[in-house]
């Protein structure tokens, strides 16, 4: 794709765009459609879509395979450990309550952190699961 | 403070060693955590169990929303049987994977294999504990996948086919399962089982709550691979790690007997079952049919592991028959049963994949003359045969010993007979093995015995030594499953 000029301009420019409107997802989510899974999946298009355009090994050099494998971890321990801050702080577990003075609050800080967690995995996940697709080779499927 | 919390610690242990095993991307480490999560839930599955003996049923309301509203954890005398069974298995399989997945798996996915097996244990934990149908569905969601990962880490590419058609009929299933659920809420308006079962009873018979019957038995039959629906389970054990072979043949297919109990007798209750729809018949014929047919199979094969694969699906036929007998007899010996079972299959196939770390393979031909270079791992699977026969002084028999008292006492004596008869069938089966092992000469003489690596050999000796244990004493197994088998009984009238 290296030399379709009005791809690769086009594509820098919506990038920045997505990511942005990923962040307004996910941090909007409260009031309007969206929250952590989605705002997850249209940040992971992002990268996608510079993958598509510059070649999987600059996105893989972007996103290195490692790092998309700790996040895939990292938003469920994000997660979980939001779970056990309540039993620390109290509570039962995943108890939400507990994470601030005013209850209600507590329960917007909990939800806040847990669709963090949940963008986190979502995206690894995207991520991953495209660039075992387009690492594929023809001869891996002939051998 | 602690204290209060095991019912959450039981199940979220092992969910967050998961991540952390996938985080910190090293075999040994990740090892090392699955163990000591295993072993956590293990000491936390005791703890409750010697709780719910002298305290009752523990409820753990997650997130402090109260039940019915919330989700609830409800242990009870068969759900914290359950949690000893598989953590038990999950924490004796553990220390065994160390050495067995460095020599079955190609580099790097040996860290994979630790993630899968802690989401694995801490959805099968998950979905016995939890007092909500839906967040059952959640955890068996969560086992499944997990499991379809598992098998298709086997070294052998069939592995890959074998999770396939696991994770096609897998799917089945969980749908048929949910689609059973959907149409309870929308009968009983609550997801929480003990709440659904207060709704639905007296006047649990109109359409709705029949084919949710319907939905939910056949979907369960597909995940505990009763016999027309086991079709997934040969494959399938036989071509995935042998660690994994071990954990999910010992764990998996029990745990969802195990909510087939719960919904038949919790939510469903024996009026609908016997009265309104003909199930319990047609589960004791599918049962015998399951028996007969899986145990004649199993004499043909020419593999171990299938042997043992297709053993296992006449065994859920013993479980299964328990249940359609319906007495509280018959519910003891499905619940003894579902123990011992697990333990028995769980030493074999630890053994076998001692014979697979040398052999690569298990065809029965690898196994002969197995008796001179491997004795230990030869007389192992030998007494865990035995145990699978029924003979006295092993597990086995006090699970069909108790089958058969319950199938006198509720006069089907013909029952009897043909438990008796079909374990002369698997006395067939495992006289193959036998055959191969100790009363033919070795392919390839071996100078040395070979009973090593001890990480493998001693986790499976612990087991082989439980089924002899639990077939002299049966003050823990017989007597937790009696007092499970009251519970569930009281609940079905």
């Amino acid at each position: 794709m290296k030399g379709f000029l009005v791809l690769r301009i086009v594509a820098k420019m919506l990038i920045p765009y997505i990511l942005v409107f990923a962040l307004y997802v996910q941090f909007h989510g409260d009031y309007s459609p969206g929250g952590g899974f989605q705002a997850g999946v249209i940040a992971a298009a992002a990268i996608m879509l510079y993958g598509l355009i510059f070649g999987l090994p600059s996105a893989r050099r972007l996103v290195p395979d490692a790092v998309v494998e700790t996040m895939v971890g990292l938003g469920v321990l994000i997660y979980a450990g939001v779970g056990l801050v309540g039993l620390a702080l109290g509570g039962n577990y995943l108890d939400y309550f507990v994470l601030a003075r005013d209850p209600v609050a507590g329960q917007l800080r909990g939800i806040f952190w847990v669709e963090i967690g949940v963008a986190i995995t979502v995206s690894g996940v995207m991520l991953k699961i495209f660039y075992m697709f387009a690492g594929r080779r023809r001869r891996d499927d002939t051998r | 403070m602690i204290l209060a919390h095991l019912p959450a610690l039981e199940v979220v242990v092992p969910l967050i060693a998961a991540p952390l095993t996938l985080v910190l991307r090293r075999a040994s480490i990740a090892w090392a955590l699955t163990t000591a999560a295993c072993a956590i839930s293990f000491v936390v599955a005791l703890l409750l169990a010697v709780e719910v003996a002298r305290g009752g049923p523990i409820s753990y309301a997650i997130g402090s929303w109260a039940p019915p509203w919330g989700i609830e954890y409800r242990v009870d005398a068969l759900s914290s049987f359950m949690l000893v069974l598989v953590s038990g298995i999950a924490t004796v399989v553990a220390p065994y994977a160390l050495r067995s997945v460095a020599t079955e798996l190609r580099g790097g996915q040996g860290t994979l294999l630790y993630t899968m097996f802690c989401l694995c244990v801490a959805g099968l934990l998950g979905m016995s504990i939890t007092g909500d149908a839906f967040n059952l569905f959640v955890f068996m969601e969560i086992a499944s996948l997990s499991s379809y990962v598992l098998i298709a880490l086997g070294r052998d590419r069939r592995a890959l086919l074998a999770s396939f058609q696991y994770l096609i009929l897998g799917t089945i299933g969980a749908t048929f399962f949910v689609i059973g659920v959907g149409l309870l809420f929308l009968k009983t308006g609550t997801l929480n089982l003990a709440d659904m079962a207060d709704r639905l009873h007296g006047e649990s018979t109109d359409r709705a709550v029949r084919a949710a019957l319907a939905f939910i038995v056949v979907g369960m039959s597909l995940k505990l691979a009763l016999f027309p629906l086991h079709l997934w389970l040969p494959n399938a054990y036989t071509y995935a790690p042998s660690t994994v072979t071990a954990l999910l043949a010992a764990t998996a297919t029990k745990v969802s007997v195990y909510v087939l109990m719960r919904f038949y007798f919790d939510v469903f209750g024996l009026h609908l079952l016997t009265r309104v729809l003909p199930m319990q018949d047609i589960l004791m014929g599918l049962s015998i049919l399951a028996i007969v047919t899986a145990s004649l199979v199993a004499v043909w094969q020419t593999d171990l592991k299938r042997l043992f694969a297709y053993s296992s699906v006449a065994q859920i036929g013993y479980i299964t028959l328990g249940i359609a007998l319906g007495t509280r007899e018959g519910l003891t010996a499905a619940i003894v049963h579902l123990f011992n079972h697990g333990i028995t299959k769980g030493a074999l196939f630890l053994l076998l994949g001692l014979v697979a770390y040398y052999t690569g393979r298990t065809p029965i031909s690898s196994v002969r003359g197995l008796a001179r270079s491997m004795p230990l791992t030869t007389f192992g699977i030998t007494l865990a045969g035995l145990s699978l026969v029924g003979v006295p002084g092993t597990a086995g028999f006090v699970s069909k010993w108790t089958l058969v008292l319950a199938a006198f006492e509720a006069d089907q004596w013909w029952l009897g007979g043909i438990v008796v008869a079909t374990s002369l069938i698997a006395v067939a089966y495992v006289w193959r093995f036998v055959e191969a092992a100790y009363l033919s000469a070795p392919a390839v003489p071996s100078p040395v015995p070979r009973d090593r690596p001890l990480s493998m050999v001693v986790p499976a000796w612990i087991l082989v030594g439980a089924c002899i244990w639990f077939g002299f004493d049966t003050s823990y197994t017989v007597d937790a499953a009696r007092r499970a088998a009251t519970l569930l009984l009281e609940a079905a009238q």
